[in-house]
């Protein structure tokens, strides 16, 4: 088997550069990532950092590709529980295509695949503990542009 | 969600979708030796349907396209009712807190 991975794909009633959008917006993110706060530009080799909104770091990387509406990679460490910072860096790559799926949205919405990845084997624990949140994150996200509301308002705990 | 309740209802392709969330990213060989009673035109038409249904996502690596379990439409269903359902029990909650402490006064 190959190394562990997630991928989770969903359709989104919306256009491209609206997901985009969404995706690197920080106030927008803040809304559907479960109170998360996303800071970084966006560009091939910036940094990238996720916080918690009482400010503690929870993830950090590095956007190893930026191409704006199409395609988003992130290189991406835990940095709050030792245990998943030890798992080491894992990489997270969004691709945004159009697609035939929603007949009575004419036809056309986007299709989002998230696929993360751990760079090792060791990187396994990384991997099971981000399946669990992205389900939730996706789901708002999805609800958020099509609606202009959330699905799910938790928060993640550290 | 007609496509995923209708993906759900048959017992083979929930067996197939249990052995993707046991080893994610199989090959539609993997998952035909799983399965010696079926063959592989069933298994394929069974992962079509899935994968139609977005239950089920593939990835291609090389000359191989490998099958990956994807839960976000289950999980939009859990939301859609399950959701409701606990918002209902807050609302109902608030009322009583609201019913109770103008009883106080």
């Amino acid at each position: 088997m190959s190394k562990p991975t997630f991928v989770y794909v969903t359709y989104i009633r919306t256009t491209p550069e609206k997901l985009w959008a969404a995706l690197t917006d920080p106030v927008t993110v803040e809304k559907f990532w479960l109170g998360v706060r996303v800071e970084s530009d966006f560009r091939t080799g910036s940094p990238w950092m996720l916080k918690f909104t009482d400010g503690r770091t929870a993830d950090t990387g590095e956007i190893l590709e930026a191409v704006p509406a199409k395609r988003l990679v992130i290189h991406w460490r835990n940095e709050f529980k030792p245990e998943l910072k030890a798992a080491g860096f894992t990489r997270c790559t969004m691709e945004i295509e159009l697609a035939d799926y929603y007949p009575d949205f004419g036809g056309r919405a986007v299709k989002l695949t998230i696929t993360h990845e751990a760079e090792t084997a060791q990187g396994a624990p990384m991997i099971e503990a981000v399946s669990g949140g992205w389900p939730k994150v996706i789901a708002n996200l999805k609800s958020l542009l099509e609606t202009g509301d959330i699905a799910f308002s938790g928060k993640v705990s550290a | 969600m007609d496509l995923v309740f209708k993906a759900l209802a048959d017992a083979s392709r929930r067996d197939l979708l249990d052995r993707l969330r046991a080893d994610n990213g199989q090959t539609l060989n993997q998952l035909c030796a799983g399965v010696p009673g079926m063959t592989r035109q069933a298994v394929s038409k069974h992962l079509a349907l899935l994968e139609e249904a977005n239950l089920i996502a593939t990835v291609k690596r090389g000359r191989e396209k490998l099958h990956y379990l994807n839960p976000v439409p289950i999980h939009e269903i859990a939301e859609r009712w399950i959701g409701k359902f606990e918002r209902s029990r807050l609302d109902a909650l608030s009322e009583l807190k609201k019913a109770l402490e103008s009883g106080d006064e």
